[in-house]
């Protein structure tokens, strides 16, 4: 077979994104997004047919499927989502037509920046990547050009940039522990070559490397005291992106600080790096459960319960263990299966009600049951209440390290209780009680947001085996 | 030879730093693009110096980079835009130059303990580079924090990579780094045309980055 799946992954978003731009009109180009994503999808799945080889450049293994599949998945149901959604702003007048034609190259653009992430086997390479997805998205919340979204635009820009430019720093430092065990060139900055050899590193150097790591992809995974881009970004820009930024950038981010985890743990004198990403976890976890509180826009209110899961996987992943690292990487999909779900119905509801503000939102389950019904299931998700996927997988992370650490357990509980209350507080809110605010009938695509809240849904109540030993391999090899 | 290439490194290195300093201190826009482009041409030579000590000719593409687009391009379009604005004398800093000083010599000296003690196994060369590259990194974020002006923000965090730059390069052999500069450039081009054409003057009749707050979407 020469078909290959690895290039597949990078080259169909990099010829879709080329096409997008040069073609008019959204109906066509809108279904073209939606093929496009297909395929890359299709061909992620492959990836788990076939393995291709891991070159110098690029690599797949358990860990980084997980990912690329998670990623093509969203990726597509939120272009369908995206297709239904654009068509509204652009009847609406909310954005231009000429500026379709841009989003949907850099969509694509997106999702090649996030998969070459994903992939990639240099360090350097990935961390190009990396800063290619915060451009892009850093275009796309300011697609429409108002005094919110422009401000959003730049914050995100400015803290983003800041955050890989650390993150930078943390990648040449690695070099420089490398360089005097593997000897100068290409094969210092090879993940593969890094793993092998990561016990004989000098720990000193690595241990300041993952600090600067930690603060500069932390910013992107929107740990607490770096997390102020993710609200305004969130708010202001299109709603799909949104849903792709809490669904997938979180989680590129995180990749990436996951394997600089892996490469640390191996070296004995190095600081171990799991309390470092506790605390940080356990901080985002609680502070922004409490923010959940004073949110008045809906995309906000949703943004903060993004921090507060990302807070719960860094705390999964810090404690590590393979029981832990499984509950933790059975969150990540959850949250961003949910997430993104959550995000295909606000982005309907802002439409219908023509607004993002709470307040001017009410009885939606009177006036629109399905999207009102769909809101309630995804917001019962994400609290994580019994049977979904998201109770799964947060008994999992609680369950695994309580007799470890219970009271670091116990804030994480505290957290989850405060964030559930928030986030049923508003919703009352906004499902419930006197219809408030326009209540003509949305002309919205329902099948993404039912099919990520039926998978969501099914993991609460049955994991197929091939999955958990899937899980369970990765677990073990994040160590 | 060996002890005169290290010496002109270390000179080319530490001119850096205190490059990065006078910046600290500027208090109008035009001059702070100047010292800006004079932090960029440093770079360029300790660079270029850096591709001749290690024998590396890709560094030399690295080096006219940082000479050709970050001291004469960037500096000359912001110049523009500066006029176009109309802001030329203004500049504001949250905190007075006496403080930033301070702040800037105690980042300073964090950066070289810092460094210094973990690298001490490296060469000389990498590891005093490595020394002034986080200074520099350090002094361009205090910068970005002590301006609220989008111009002078946007020199901060192009004199903080100025400061990576330095790093990669001081890092001997290593791979990527025409790459990673050409992606830095690529960043700082958006920025520069982001703030022209998001034309945030008109939108906000101002460039004081205070005055973007009044619009937090959360305080209709």
């Amino acid at each position: 077979m020469n078909f290959d799946a690895l290039a597949g992954v990078l080259l169909i978003p990099a010829l879709a994104a080329c096409l997008l731009a040069a073609l008019p009109g959204y109906r066509l180009t809108s279904r073209l997004n939606v093929l496009a994503t297909f395929l890359t999808f299709a061909t992620a799945v492959s990836l788990f047919v076939v393995e291709p080889r891991s070159g110098p450049y690029l690599l797949v293994d358990d860990l980084n499927k997980v990912f690329i599949v998670l990623t093509t998945f969203v990726s597509f149901t939120t272009s369908v989502f995206s297709a239904s959604y654009i068509g509204h702003e652009i009847e609406i007048g909310r954005l231009k037509l000429s500026y379709v034609r841009f989003y949907h190259a850099m969509y694509q653009v997106l999702m090649f920046a996030m998969n070459l992430a994903l992939v990639a086997n240099n360090i350097g390479l990935m961390w190009v990547a990396i800063e290619l997805a915060t451009l892009t998205t850093v275009l796309m919340v300011g697609i429409y050009r108002t005094h919110e979204a422009l401000e959003a635009a730049w914050k995100y820009f400015i803290l983003g940039s800041v955050g890989i430019a650390l993150a930078l720093f943390g990648t040449i430092l690695i070099y420089m522990a490398a360089r005097p065990v593997i000897g100068e060139g290409v094969d210092a900055m090879v993940w593969t070559v890094l793993i092998t050899q990561a016990a004989k590193f000098d720990p000193a150097l690595l241990n300041v490397a993952f600090v600067f790591l930690l603060l500069g992809y932390g910013t992107k995974v929107g740990l607490a005291p770096l997390h102020a881009w993710l609200p305004d970004a969130h708010a202001e820009g299109p709603t799909p992106i949104s849903a792709v930024l809490s669904g997938l950038l979180l989680n590129v981010a995180l990749y990436a600080l996951l394997r600089f985890k892996m490469l640390l743990a191996l070296n004995p004198v190095a600081i171990a790096p799991g309390p470092l990403m506790v605390t940080m976890g356990l901080i985002s976890c609680v502070f922004a459960a409490f923010m959940l509180y004073r949110r008045r826009d809906i995309k906000r209110l949703f943004a903060y319960s993004s921090i507060e899961h990302m807070g719960i996987i860094v705390f999964a992943f810090g404690m590590g263990g393979p029981l832990a690292n499984f509950a933790g990487l059975l969150h990540m999909t959850m949250h961003s299966l949910t997430k993104s779900a959550i995000f295909f119905a606000v982005g309907h509801i802002a439409q219908v009600k023509g607004t993002q503000k709470i307040a001017d939102m009410g009885g939606l389950t009177v006036t629109n049951p399905i999207l009102g019904w769909g809101l309630v299931l995804g917001v019962v998700a994400i609290a994580g209440l019994p049977p979904l996927g998201i109770f799964m997988s947060e008994f999992l992370v609680v369950s695994s390290t309580f007799a470890r650490a219970p009271w670091l357990t116990i804030i994480l509980v505290f957290g989850i209780l405060v964030a559930l209350g928030g986030l049923f507080l508003r919703l009352n809110a906004i499902a419930f009680g006197e219809p408030r605010g326009p209540t003509a009938p949305a002309d919205a695509s329902y099948v993404p947001m039912f099919a990520h809240l039926a998978i969501v849904f099914m993991a609460g109540i049955y994991m197929p085996p091939a999955l958990v030993t899937g899980f369970q391999n990765v677990a073990r090899l994040l160590g | 030879m060996r002890g005169l290439s290290f010496d002109i490194a270390h000179m080319l290195a530490g001119s850096l730093v205190l490059v990065s300093f006078m910046q600290l201190y500027q208090d109008r826009l035009y001059a702070l693009l100047n010292i800006y482009a004079l932090h960029a041409l440093i770079l360029a030579m300790s660079v270029a110096w850096q591709a001749f000590v290690q024998d590396a000719p890709h560094l030399y593409l690295t080096a006219v980079i940082a000479l050709v687009f970050k001291a004469i391009v960037i500096p000359t379009a912001l110049h523009k835009i500066i006029v176009r604005l109309g802001i030329h004398r203004e500049i504001e800093t949250v905190v007075g130059v006496g403080p930033a000083m301070l702040l800037g010599m105690g980042l300073v000296a964090l950066a070289m303990v810092v460094m210094l003690r973990v690298t001490a196994e490296a060469d000389p060369l990498a590891r005093e580079d490595l020394a002034f590259a986080l200074s520099v990194v350090l002094l361009g974020l205090l910068m970005m924090v002590t301006r609220r002006n989008a111009v002078s923000q946007v020199i901060g965090f192009m004199s903080l990579e100025n400061g990576l730059v330095l790093a990669a390069t001081g890092a001997k052999g290593m791979p990527l780094v025409v790459e990673i500069s050409v992606a830095f450039s690529v960043l700082i081009a958006f920025i520069v045309i982001g703030i022209f054409l998001f034309r945030i003057r008109e939108r906000f009749d101002t460039v004081d980055v205070q005055a973007l707050d009044r619009f937090r979407g959360e305080r209709r």
